[in-house]
């Protein structure tokens, strides 16, 4: 994703962030969970609302990886999902919506689609 | 079938010998057993018995479609079809049978089958395609098969004609049949038993059966199945020895009246019987194949025992099934609103199986085989082995060990108790696949693989090997390893444990996992060392997410006694923070509808007032509850409160596998249900008799008594000691019920290691729960008091200050509660 295709939204200072963990950014109505993926040196970021029930949870999950596939556990009742691509990969048919990162001078930014 | 096994057989003992097959169908060998399934989408290829190479890779000759007609004995020749001529030193006759068509007047008509070979299949399909009514003639095996194919095709009205007063005359007994017919009446299938078929009425195709006496039945189509007839012509053309009713006759060594003729299969007739299962004739194609090699086979009388599944329905038979008082006792539970029907047959000096009879359950098919081929000795109740033993679980897999090595477990492929286990400590076998490949059992019917796994699992633990219990695919460890190596190795985050003992990068199996047993090596604060993102839901933020996104609050009550000031606290909190409030069964109380922003704010306030963490979100010791006791009740024979007290606070905050609750009652009638708990204290006469093991949940079993009439300071030891035993050995996520129940030698066991201190570990055990109740903290204390770990109790990290929109309370009963899920 470029910059002409993008809006990126300053989400935090790196320090804010949780390492090998999620927070959640705030975007108007929007909620984005962000995660610093340190293990991996990677930054991911997706909706925080888990399709499953529609919590705003999953920047609370556990992160880790299935092979060699980053995922992220929703608290409330473990639907995992790729960080990668979105997609569910508990078997079922819902898949979130993902976000690029990056990080610069010590920010970092979630690039946010302008048609969304 | 019995030809491609004998082809099978010889060929993996020689590969000398000209081998040629002459068939007359056009394919080569397939499972006739598994026919019906053609119909549920395997095709003739998934049946074939054999890869289209196989014949070919074996330096085998197969002739499809070309079948021998003629045979010259003197001059040692056969002549197929097409006219040419082949020589032999020895000729096998595996022609099987065909299904015996009786002699009823319409039976050319259009619309009557048998059900033999798929292209029967073919043609049945097809037919039924047109039919609405269907009937079988032949209430047997097959036939039962041929109906429930029927109704596979979509004919719903398929009825089966029976000439013999009950269904599968040969394998079960009147009150079985009734069983069987009753369930199958259940699928929608109609039953005529004693029915003697006169003619088949209809111009030119098949409109109507009409019986003996006179009534009639209207089917558009007719399956006949009842019953095989040897395919004997070609042999008793050539003038070798045929049965009076059919059958190629044969000594023990497979051999005819020519010495340089056999005959194996369905088409030999040994000791006046055709054997008409799978099994016996592997079993002659073994014996010949052996004795062509020479080798020195006998084949003898076989064990016709099934046991199949018929439309779901399970039917077995073993042994000698129909033999009955005064030559034997019989045992019978019939359950008719389960649908089950058992009979064994025992000797009259109750020390044998004889054999039986089972419908609708099957489940102790093989054991009841084996016991009554190995003429095992009877326990004193033996109706127990179609009971199940009741009062006290039975060990499982405690009958195989009993089993001698010459037990046959796969009568199909003919391989015994010894031949398994010997896979396993000779062959290397691990696995249930290594151990069919290896020897081939299972590879038949498949009815012996409960068997076979049970032997399997008995014969590598018997080695040592336990059958690894590896966490995840991260870390190539038990749990019970995995702690000593975090142990040994000194290791307190969860980063350093994947680091040096795991691989990629974790999972929410065993993240939660490794912080447990962190928190029960070390104690110390959960949320610290980077620890917090590696715990599981609720302890990452000290409480209990509910529904919605709000957390609940629950600060411990020690032994559920609470002074009114604090209860004061409790409600004003609750009041000012909005909170829903509910008394728990732990006898504490619950504060709900608490945003995550709030919660370090409350539990200050919490803090200040004397409170600490209950722990209601953790996996570790919940409440102790309590009665009244002797302190206020007339009955109480002890002071159950204080004790309760003494023990929520010596063991608050340790963590183990899972959550573990306790209680004391002050006397016999037990208000704190202690028998319920993990371990409980009941108060007697002369001190405290001690519970443990029991659970609450969807499967609740009451605990089981250790120890009586001990005094305080013995109960507590033993308490320690049965908590860090359990902490140390039991799988993740296990409840002490759970271990109990998987412990090898149980209660017995359990009081041994903790009593009389059997594992010699006592002493270290006691030593190291020391540890952990001396370094207890309350950790919601610690959390309040350290910056970096409150700054992660808010919702937006790019607005710390605003509390999270999408929670929603509704208000119930003068109460908020929580908004129902979305509807999704």
């Amino acid at each position: 994703m470029t910059e002409t295709t993008n809006n990126w939204l300053a989400a935090c200072r790196v320090e804010d962030a949780v390492e090998n963990g999620g927070v959640c950014v705030k975007h108007g109505e929007e909620q984005i969970a962000l995660f610093y993926f340190t293990r991996r040196n990677e930054w991911y970021a997706t909706q925080n609302e888990c399709p499953h029930k529609k919590q705003m949870a999953l920047s609370r999950g556990m992160i880790g990886s299935i092979t060699d596939e980053p995922k992220v556990a929703c608290p409330f009742h473990k639907k995992t999902f790729s960080l990668n691509t979105g997609e569910c990969l508990s078997g079922d048919e819902c898949a979130i919506k993902t976000y690029p990162v990056k990080v610069e001078n010590g920010t970092v930014y979630v690039g946010i689609n302008p048609k969304s | 079938m019995v030809g491609y096994k004998f082809c099978e057989k010889l060929r993996s003992k020689t590969s000398s010998f000209n081998l040629i097959v002459f068939g007359e169908e056009p394919r080569r060998a397939y499972d006739r057993v598994h026919l019906s399934e053609y119909f549920n989408g395997k095709t003739a290829d998934d049946l074939s018995l054999s890869t289209e190479n196989w014949y070919q890779e074996q330096n085998i000759t197969l002739f499809l479609n070309n079948p021998v007609v003629k045979i010259d004995r003197e001059q040692q020749k056969v002549y197929t079809g097409n006219g040419l001529d082949y020589a032999y030193d020895i000729l096998v006759f595996a022609t099987g049978s065909g299904a015996f068509v009786p002699n009823i007047p319409g039976i050319e008509k259009e619309g009557v089958f048998v059900y033999r070979t798929l292209e029967d299949l073919d043609l049945i399909s097809e037919y039924a395609k047109k039919a609405k009514t269907a009937s079988v003639i032949g209430g047997g095996l097959l036939g039962l098969e041929a109906a429930k194919a029927l109704i596979d095709l979509g004919i719903d009205k398929t009825s089966i004609i029976e000439f013999a007063p009950r269904l599968m005359p040969r394998q079960i007994d009147a009150a079985g049949s009734d069983m069987l017919k009753s369930k199958l009446t259940d699928l929608g299938l109609q039953i005529h038993l004693n029915k003697n078929t006169a003619n088949i009425e209809g111009e030119g195709k098949i409109t109507a059966l009409k019986f003996s006496d006179d009534t009639s039945l209207e089917a558009d189509m007719l399956v006949i199945s009842a019953g095989i007839k040897p395919r004997d012509e070609l042999a008793k053309a050539c003038g070798i020895e045929v049965g009076a009713r059919g059958g190629i006759v044969v000594d023990e060594k497979m051999q005819t009246s020519d010495p340089a003729i056999f005959a194996i299969g369905e088409c030999a007739l040994f000791d006046g019987m055709i054997y008409g299962l799978v099994a016996p004739g592997y079993e002659m194609a073994e014996v010949l194949a052996t004795n062509l090699c020479a080798g020195n086979k006998s084949f003898s009388s076989f064990d016709m025992s099934t046991k199949l599944k018929l439309i779901g329905i399970d039917v077995a038979s073993f042994g000698d099934n129909f033999i009955t008082e005064p030559d034997c006792r019989t045992i019978i539970f019939e359950n008719k609103h389960k649908g089950t029907y058992k009979r064994i047959n025992i000797s009259n000096d109750g020390q044998h199986l004889l054999g039986g009879i089972l419908i609708g359950d099957a489940s102790a098919y093989n054991m009841l085989l084996q016991t009554a081929i190995n003429k095992i000795a009877l326990p004193d109740d033996p109706e127990e082995l179609i009971l199940g033993a009741r009062g006290g679980s039975e060990p499982a897999g405690a009958g195989i060990t009993s089993l001698p090595d010459s037990a046959l477990i796969c009568s199909c492929e003919g391989v015994s108790k010894g031949d398994i286990c010997a896979s396993v400590t000779d062959g290397g076998c691990e696995n249930i696949d290594d151990v069919k490949k290896c020897t081939k059992a299972g590879t038949g019917c498949g009815g012996c693989m409960p068997m076979v796994k049970d032997l399997l699992n008995y014969t590598l633990k018997a080695q040592g090997k336990y059958i690894k219990n590896v966490i995840c695919e991260h870390f190539n460890y038990s749990r019970q390893e995995l702690y000593d190596l975090i142990h040994i190795h000194e290791l307190k985050s969860y980063d350093e444990v994947l680091t040096a003992l795991g691989e990629n990068d974790g999972c929410e199996i065993c993240k939660p996992l490794v912080s447990s047993i962190l928190a029960s090596l070390w104690n110390e604060m959960i949320l610290k060392k980077g620890n917090d993102v590696a715990q599981d839901s609720n302890d990452r933020f000290l409480a209990n997410i509910q529904k919605g996104g709000s957390y609940s609050v629950v600060p411990r009550v020690p032994g559920g006694e609470i002074t009114p000031e604090k209860l004061i606290v409790i409600g004003e909190v609750a009041k000012k923070y909005g909170l829903y409030t509910k008394i728990t069964g732990g006898q504490r109380i619950d504060l709900f509808g608490a945003h995550l922003n709030d919660l370090p704010v409350i539990w200050e306030e919490l803090i200040a007032a004397g409170f600490e963490s209950g722990h209601a979100y953790g996996k570790g010791l919940r409440t102790v509850k309590s009665c009244v006791g002797s302190t206020w009740c007339r009955f109480g024979l002890h002071d159950s409160v204080s004790f309760a007290i003494r023990i929520e606070e010596r063991y608050r905050g340790i963590r183990a596998p899972h959550k573990f609750k306790s209680a004391v009652s002050g006397c016999i009638r037990e208000c704190a249900e202690a028998q319920s708990k993990d371990f409980g204290i009941i108060a007697t006469e002369k001190g405290w008799n001690l519970y443990v093991c029991g659970n609450g949940g969807s499967k609740p079993q009451h605990a089981l008594l250790l120890a009586t009439d001990l005094d305080s300071e013995t109960c507590i030891k033993y308490i320690d000691r049965f908590l860090m035993f359990y902490i140390r050995t039991a799988d993740p996520l296990t409840r002490t019920a759970t271990w109990l129940n998987k412990m090898e030698g149980g209660i017995d066991y359990l009081r041994n290691v903790v009593i009389n201190d059997s594992l010699g570990m006592a002493k270290q055990w006691e030593h190291e729960i020391e540890k952990l109740i001396s370094s207890y903290k309350c950790e919601w204390k610690e959390a309040v008091e350290n910056p970096a770990i409150r700054k992660r109790f808010s919702h937006f990290v790019n607005a710390p200050e605003e509390k999270d929109p999408s929670i929603e309370f509704v208000e119930m009963r003068g109460q908020k509660r929580t908004a129902e899920w979305k509807i999704v």
